[in-house]
């Protein structure tokens, strides 16, 4: 793609007092957003886990169900995605915008390849029947509460897939940022932001992946 | 913009309707979040209004039980997720936090209006709710009865699902404004305690509210898709949404409390021309109760069927948020010692408070004894006491904050007179109505009763003919604020003599962008000169 | 019902129960400990207010003490102190609640929408519960369908019926009369009409009213009939099959008056004493190829309806 925009300083907002303010402040709110996001899986989670120990039977027979290779695959695109994220604020700190943009772009596909994965298996499950709660019809399963286990699986996986279409929102938007703006030392606050977001749906997925797809 | 227009009034500066929706001034944002409360709690107040109204009588009178249900339901949601949680540190929160800190504005505007936007999103539900039928889940929205498909409450649910995400915005913008906007010179330990109180909240807002937001969902997942997480009859466990609910609404208490904690010291101060005593104290406790909150939700559920440990801990950790809060009240006292004490009209709100939380906070401490509880659990006796905190202690302490900022929220004074009167019928309305249920609930009389034994109707009638003077005091109040819009005199500067920032330093009503110039602070919000002899 | 009274003094119901007199104790410690620090409370900051008015609009405090260790020291190791004890107070009444004592008579209570029952182990249920006085009581309290929460002011104890679970709540009475129970976890429309009597009785009345209403729910039925009854609203459904298909325990149909064998060895034959001794010691004989797992139902299962079963089983060739 063709330079042909000159990216401009980004320019303090009028309530900051200087851009150190401004990104500060950014970075801290993130954080503090993140960490509400945190309560919030933390407490899907500690759901799980009850349902877990309520429901041993189901959790294993429901986990055989899901392809593990496919989960596999998926955390290999979110580290790859976390690790292009890294880099493009990297580059961002050195002021290489075509960079940014080059790891912000593989970043995205990354992220739909994720997305493109989620796909099969979410078709795959509706294709056997192995849904939540009323719309289980799958055969062939013992345990009576096997749809417990499939009502956590597409709860816990489909709030993750809204973050992830979140994450990926803001990856565009940082693309479009990067066209206007010019990045630098002092301002990388998209990037930087957006990185941290995407951080914290890997987290979610690391814990979430054992939890459905391996542990027991 | 021009210098000209930066060094006027903010509710002159930009004019007509579209201006002050879109606005990202955080005053503006202020008063709408306050005309909204106020609408809402006299939304909430009528509910209660006319239930107390039938229960005059222990048998049916105008209303037939389900409409009873539906209307304490509503009023305890719309009590405590529209009124009270958003309440001081929407309104008066938003207005003063940045001029008490001398920035400019909030570290996030546009974040700000967009938590005003969810509020009114969720109020907009749950108001469409009632076009669905009848919610009549009770605040708690207990399982499996919450689970009954009743279209009503799933929108009920929604609506609180999104005022959790205006809550959580509003305390992260306020934690980020606390650590990076402060003025040069403005130390921590030179925060106004309002300040301090709505760091306290916020950290609550940030951490607890998200588990409230997924158990909403939950619950919707489970009302749609019958997964069998909360719903014994298909193995679900409706203890386990109890303790998520409580891990949020618990705290939430402490969320509703504790920025009326912060208006309390401001005013205690200002009128008595004193340093408040104990200053750390009061700032560290927030923070401190804070924290100790949020390991206490189980003192909800003693009779639930937890395990006799986890009772016992929580019983023992409930003791432990008390004692900051009592520390509190005798620093309050303290302070008021030697003061040079004015009895304005917020100055009764303050003392009011001092009196309602004493009483609210003891019963709070006899709900925590475990043999007790057993006993007083849903009854009145626990309607009574968080009457006491949530009504009594910071919505009194919400008016007489409203009282005391009017003039610079507004430019205009109130009449003293008519302010006076408005409280004290408050506080005897208030008192009438809420005491009398502290003895039936003890007696054993249960909560959410539309029929109850007719032992009990002396008191449900004198707790009736209370709520008629409270109304008549708060709608004196309200209309003497209302008036003085048209009929006050100009408000000065500072009419309170106060020490803080907003009033030493930002013009009555305060410019679009707080200050002139962005203050240099040498001395702390409380450094009242002694009378010289 | 709505006339019954749970009252007699101005905070409290009137005591009804062995808890009753701990409860109150801390209850009034407490409210005690409250005046004496709301009089303290209020009753300075009147002083002060009153001490301390402004009285010209320019004056200022007469001093600004923001600090004093002593005071503080004291307000803050003081209330600390107080809520300790109240604390182990409470968690002492509280474990007595917990504790059933061996000797206590076993009644399963289950709430619906919007009535109590009390099934009775003589094997019937009534709306109302009678107990005898002086006799602890333990109750094992189930809903059917959402939480319905029972109450006893009188007596002051209060457990949560939680569908699919089990609560258990004991009492001793120690007066006899009629007390309200109320449902006191919100359930719906008739939440505030699910009320219901505890009627509580001599030893000797109890007695008879007992076997009275034992034999007035399956008296007038064939015991054959009753047995079945007995078998599936005792829970030996839940292991025991009536046609001949494997259960967790051996299937009835067909035993009566065939040998069986033991896991020791050794053969008996099932008749009405062989039946009775499994019932009430399981394990004393126990069928070969099976656990030693079914409980004793000794001291719940009546007489009457263990011989009901007996012909119950008599009947199923
Ligand atoms: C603003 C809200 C607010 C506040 C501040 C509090 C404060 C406290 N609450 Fe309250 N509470 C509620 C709102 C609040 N509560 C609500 C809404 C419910 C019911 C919800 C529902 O079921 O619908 C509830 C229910 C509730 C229960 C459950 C009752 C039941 O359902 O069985 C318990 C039990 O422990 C409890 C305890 C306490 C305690 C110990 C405090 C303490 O923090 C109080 C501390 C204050 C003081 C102690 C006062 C000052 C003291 C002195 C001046 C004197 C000296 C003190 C000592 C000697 C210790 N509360
Ligand atoms: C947290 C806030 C809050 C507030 C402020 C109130 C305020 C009041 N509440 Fe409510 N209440 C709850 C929260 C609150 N309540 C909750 C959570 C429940 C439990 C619900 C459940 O069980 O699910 C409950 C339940 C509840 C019950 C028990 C119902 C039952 O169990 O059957 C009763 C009974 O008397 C009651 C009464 C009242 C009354 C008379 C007021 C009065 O104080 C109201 C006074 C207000 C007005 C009369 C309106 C007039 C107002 C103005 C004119 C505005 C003035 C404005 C300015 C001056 C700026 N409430
Ligand atoms: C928890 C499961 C369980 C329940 C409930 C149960 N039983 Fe049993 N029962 C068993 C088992 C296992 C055996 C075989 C082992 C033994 O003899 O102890 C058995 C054996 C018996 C026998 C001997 C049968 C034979 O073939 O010799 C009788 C009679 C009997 N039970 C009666 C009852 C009655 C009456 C009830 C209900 C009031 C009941 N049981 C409830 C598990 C149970
Ligand atoms: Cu049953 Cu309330
Ligand atoms: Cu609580």
């Amino acid at each position: 793609m063709a330079e042909t925009i000159v990216p401009q300083e980004h320019e303090v907002a009028h309530h900051f007092d200087d851009l150190e303010q401004e990104f500060q402040s950014h970075r801290m709110g993130m954080w503090l957003f993140l960490a509400s996001e945190i309560m919030m899986f933390g407490a899907l989670l500690v759901g799980g886990f009850i349902l877990m120990y309520r429901f041993p039977g189901a959790f294993a027979e429901g986990r055989a169900h899901l392809d593990w290779r496919l989960g596999t695959i998926n955390t290999f695109f979110l580290l790859t995605s976390g690790y292009t994220m890294a880099l493009a604020a990297m580059h961002g700190q050195r002021g290489n915008q075509s960079a940014v943009r080059r790891n912000l772009w593989l970043s995205l596909l990354f992220a739909a390849g994720f997305l493109v994965v989620k796909f099969f298996e979410y078709s795959a499950k509706f294709h056997h029947g192995t849904l939540p709660g009323k719309y289980f019809t799958a055969a062939g399963f013992s345990d009576p509460h096997a749809h417990v286990f499939f009502g956590f699986y597409f709860v816990a996986t489909g709030l993750h897939v809204l973050h992830v279409l979140i994450g990926m929102g803001l990856m565009v938007w940082c693309l479009f940022v990067s066209r206007k703006v010019k990045f630098t030392r002092a301002y990388i606050t998209p990037v930087e932001m957006s990185g941290l977001y995407w951080a914290l749906i890997d987290l979610v997925w690391f814990i979430l992946f054992p939890l459905l797809y391996l542990v027991g | 913009m021009s210098a000209h227009q930066e060094n006027i009034n903010y509710l002159k500066a930009r004019k007509g309707f579209l201006n002050w929706i879109v606005t990202v001034d955080h005053k503006r944002i202020g008063l709408m979040y306050l005309a909204s409360i106020i609408f809402f709690f006299i939304a909430g107040g009528t509910y209660a209004f006319l239930f107390r109204m039938e229960l005059w009588s222990p048998l049916q009178g105008f209303m037939t039980s389900d409409t009873y249900n539906h209307l304490f339901t509503m009023h305890g949601v719309i009590m405590v997720f529209l009124v009270v949680v958003p309440g001081i540190p929407g309104a008066l929160g938003n207005f003063l936090l940045p001029i008490q800190l001398g920035a400019k504005d909030l570290a996030f505007p546009k974040l700000n209006i967009t938590s005003l936007y969810l509020y009114w999103g969720g109020a907009t539900l749950a108001l469409f709710s009632l076009t669905q039928g009848r919610a009549d889940s009770g605040w708690t929205f207990y399982a499996p009865y919450s689970l009954s498909q009743n279209p009503a409450v799933l929108w009920m649910l929604t609506a609180a699902f999104i005022l959790g995400f205006s809550s959580i915005l509003t305390g992260l913008n306020f934690i980020v404004t606390i650590h990076k906007m402060r003025a040069p010179g403005m130390t921590w330990f030179r925060l106004p305690l309002f300040v301090w109180a709505l760091y306290a909240t916020g950290i609550m807002q940030v951490f607890a509210t998200p588990v409230l937001a997924i158990t909403l969902v939950l619950l919707l997942v489970e009302n749609f898709l019958h997964i069998g997480i909360f719903d014994p009859a298909l193995g679900g466990d409706p203890i386990m949404m109890q303790h998520f609910f409580w891990f949020y609404s618990h705290p939430a208490v402490y969320i509703i409390v504790v920025p009326a904690f912060g208006v309390v010291s401001e005013l205690i101060a200002t009128f008595s021309r004193k340093t408040i005593f104990g200053y750390k104290f009061i700032a560290f406790s927030s923070v401190a109760i804070t924290i100790i909150g949020f390991l206490v939700w189980g003192h909800h559920m003693f009779v639930a069927g937890q395990s006799d440990v986890a009772v016992t801990i929580f019983s023992f950790l409930t003791f432990f948020t008390a004692v900051p809060s009592a520390i509190k009240v005798f620093n309050w006292t303290t302070t008021l010692y030697q003061g040079s004490i004015k009895l304005t009209t917020p100055m009764l709100y303050a003392l009011q408070f001092l009196f309602n939380f004493t009483i609210g906070g003891l019963t709070g401490i006899i709900l925590g004894i475990l043999s007790v509880d057993i006993h007083l659990h849903d009854t009145y006796f626990v309607v009574s006491h968080f009457h006491y905190v949530a009504m009594g202690s910071t919505m009194i302490a919400f008016i007489g904050g409203i009282y005391y900022w009017w003039p610079k929220m507004t430019g205009k004074m109130f009449n003293e007179t008519w302010g006076r009167i408005g409280a004290v019928l408050v506080f005897i309305g208030f008192n009438v109505t809420f005491f009398v249920q502290l003895i039936m609930g003890s007696q054993g009389s249960p909560r959410r009763y539309y029929h109850y034994l007719d032992q009990f109707q002396i008191y449900h009638q004198i707790s009736t003919v209370g709520v008629v003077i409270l109304a008549l005091g708060l709608f004196t109040a309200l209309f003497n604020l209302l008036i003085s819009l048209r009929t006050g005199a100009t408000a000065p500067q500072n009419p309170w003599g106060a020490r803080t920032l907003e009033w030493t330093h930002a013009a009555t009503p305060p410019v679009l962008y707080n200050f002139t110039e962005t203050p240099i602070v040498t001395e702390g919000p409380y450094d009242y000169p002694v009378e010289k002899v | 019902m709505n006339s019954m009274e749970t009252t007699k003094t101005f905070w409290l119901p009137d005591q009804a129960s062995t808890f009753a007199g701990r409860v109150d104790w801390a209850f009034d410690l407490f409210l005690w400990i409250s005046t004496f620090f709301f009089v303290l409370v209020v009753g300075l900051i009147a002083l002060f207010v009153i001490k301390h008015r402004r009285r010209r609009p320019d004056q200022m405090a007469s001093g600004q003490m923001a600090h004093n260790t002593m005071l503080e020291t004291t307000w803050t190791v003081v209330p600390l102190l107080i809520v300790m004890g109240l604390f182990f107070i409470g968690m002492r009444g509280w474990w007595h609640m917990r504790i059933a004592p061996s000797n206590s008579i076993a009644i399963d209570v289950v709430g619906m929408k919007w009535k109590w029952t009390f099934n009775y182990m003589q094997g019937f249920s009534n709306d109302t519960l009678v107990v005898p006085v002086h006799q602890p009581v333990r109750l094992r309290i189930t809903s059917t369908d959402v939480i319905h929460s029972f109450y006893i002011p009188n007596f002051r104890t209060k457990v949560d019926a939680v569908p699919g679970r089990y609560q258990a709540l004991w009492f001793e009475a120690t007066k006899t009369g009629v007390f309200p129970v109320l449902c006191t976890q919100y359930c719906g429309t008739s939440h505030s009409y699910m009320i219901t009597a505890v009627k509580v009785v001599e030893r000797a009345e109890y007695d008879t009213w007992l076997s009275d209403a034992a034999s007035a729910s399956g008296g007038d039925v064939a015991p054959d009939a009753f047995g079945a009854t007995v078998y599936s609203k005792r829970g030996c459904n839940a292991c025991h099959t009536v046609d001949g298909s494997a259960g967790i325990g051996p299937t009835w149909k067909g035993i009566w008056d065939h040998h069986v064998k033991l896991a020791d060895g050794s053969t008996v034959e099932v008749n009405a004493a062989y039946i009775k001794q499994s019932v009430q010691d399981p394990t004393s004989q126990v069928v070969e190829g099976f656990p030693p797992i079914m409980p004793s139902y000794k001291g719940i299962l009546s007489d009457r309806e263990i011989e009901a079963v007996t012909a119950y089983i008599q009947t199923l060739k």
